[in-house]
């Protein structure tokens, strides 16, 4: 019947209005978003590096601070750090591929690539911090 | 109001289409609809509107894949219509979902109000400054004696631009855009930020700029480089994949990145 009309998912519940769906998420968007994220970790933690690197002038703080950091929780911390920082690293060579060289075909080989070396690069971390523990 | 969904008396192979109805407040409503060969999804909006509900409001024109008018957003992504096949787009029994396109204001169902689209396009200084008036042009060949009178005849006063050339190929890039709106509706930070210009705009400029014929190509730069012009993208890349015509404004609003760069390094503009 022209005009009727049914509200499939909201049927019988009156005539709530209902929300438009979420647009697709592209891989740029994704790429993007990890560069931001990832940086804004970057930038967070930067200041407590400095702090740390400042307790160097003192040996026995220092050494008490490097003990701390043995601390698995802290590994942990370090690794997603670093992992952070390879992704920030591959998020801005993604940006200057496309941005300057202009390889588009490349794209989402692009931020696949940005997210191996981020994973690359914080399974390394680890690796290396339970070597040095054991 | 009904609990049923329309056409669902229709026999045969029918695909179930979920529609928009509404302005920016609504719900989508249920169709069933023929499955035929070879259908555009243009060809079931119009099969509903004409069989299943004539208050079905949307917009079309050449039904070719010229003109851009029937732009919607199709299962979550922009696209022409007509030159969209359901069978691309339908997969395992999954409804078909037809809204307006993002970021334009719904006038009801299916159609947006295009006007805020076209005012970044004309922020974006989109429009061609001649550099010379023709008479200016026509005078000039004539001062510098071209053969066969080009003062008489207007066509000898064009500025010529070799199909061949550096400058022409750099504004062929961007230039086949037929304002439909399908980056704009795939942009995120059109979403994100009202001011964002947009890459249709921006690709309008990128062209506009590089056309050697254009009497004011610093107030191209001095357009994009305002808050919400060219640095404003993100580099997402949607508008490049979703742009019917293939079009690559993605790389157009990096070109106006590095033209701004230069600009400012050399003290062209503030």
């Amino acid at each position: 019947m022209p005009g009727a009309r049914i509200q499939d998912s909201q049927a019988g519940k009156g005539p709530r209005p209902e929300r438009r769906a979420l647009p697709l998420v592209h891989a740029g968007t994704v790429a993007a978003l990890v560069h931001r994220l990832s940086g804004l970790a970057l930038a967070i933690f930067l200041p407590v590096h400095f702090l740390a690197l400042g307790l160097a002038f003192d040996a026995e703080r220092f050494g008490a601070f490097i003990a701390w950091s043995r601390h698995p929780l802290v590994t942990l911390s370090e690794t997603v750090l670093v992992a952070a920082l390879a992704l920030h690293l591959a998020g801005g060579l993604r940006l200057l591929a496309v941005e300057l060289l202009h390889l588009p075909v490349l794209a989402a080989r692009w931020v696949a690539a940005t997210f191996a070396v981020g994973a690359a690069a914080g399974v390394l971390f680890l690796l290396g911090a339970l070597g040095g523990l054991g | 109001m009904t609990d049923r969904v329309i056409g669902e008396q229709e026999r045969g192979d029918r695909l179930e289409v979920r529609v928009w109805r509404g302005n920016a407040h609504g719900a989508f409503q249920t169709f069933r609809v023929p499955r035929r060969d070879k259908q555009t999804v243009l060809d079931i909006v119009t099969h509903i509107q004409r069989h299943l509900d004539p208050t079905l409001a949307y917009r079309f024109a050449c039904r070719v894949g010229m003109c851009g008018t029937c732009a919607m957003t199709v299962n979550g992504r922009p696209r022409w219509t007509c030159r969209t096949q359901a069978r691309a787009v339908v997969h395992n029994g999954t409804p078909l979902v037809l809204e307006p396109l993002r970021s334009l204001p719904v006038i009801r169902d299916l159609v947006v109000d295009m006007a805020p689209f076209f005012d970044k396009w004309a922020d974006a200084r989109g429009r061609f400054v001649p550099r010379e008036t023709q008479q200016a042009a026509g005078a000039r060949a004539a001062r510098n004696a071209e053969p066969e009178g080009a003062a008489q005849e207007p066509a000898r006063a064009f500025a010529r631009v070799a199909p061949e050339s550096a400058e022409r190929r750099a504004a062929d890039a961007a230039i086949e855009c037929i304002n439909c709106a399908v980056c704009f509706g795939a942009c995120d930070v059109v979403a994100w930020r009202a001011d964002y210009l947009g890459p249709a705009a921006l690709n309008r400029a990128w062209a506009a700029w590089n056309d050697v014929r254009d009497g004011a190509r610093g107030a191209v730069l001095e357009a994009v480089a305002r808050e919400g012009g060219c640095q404003t993208c993100h580099t997402h890349r949607s508008c490049a994949e979703t742009c019917p015509v293939g079009l690559d404004p993605t790389w157009s609003i990096a070109g106006l990145k590095r033209a701004l760069t230069r600009a400012v390094l050399k003290g062209d503009i503030a």
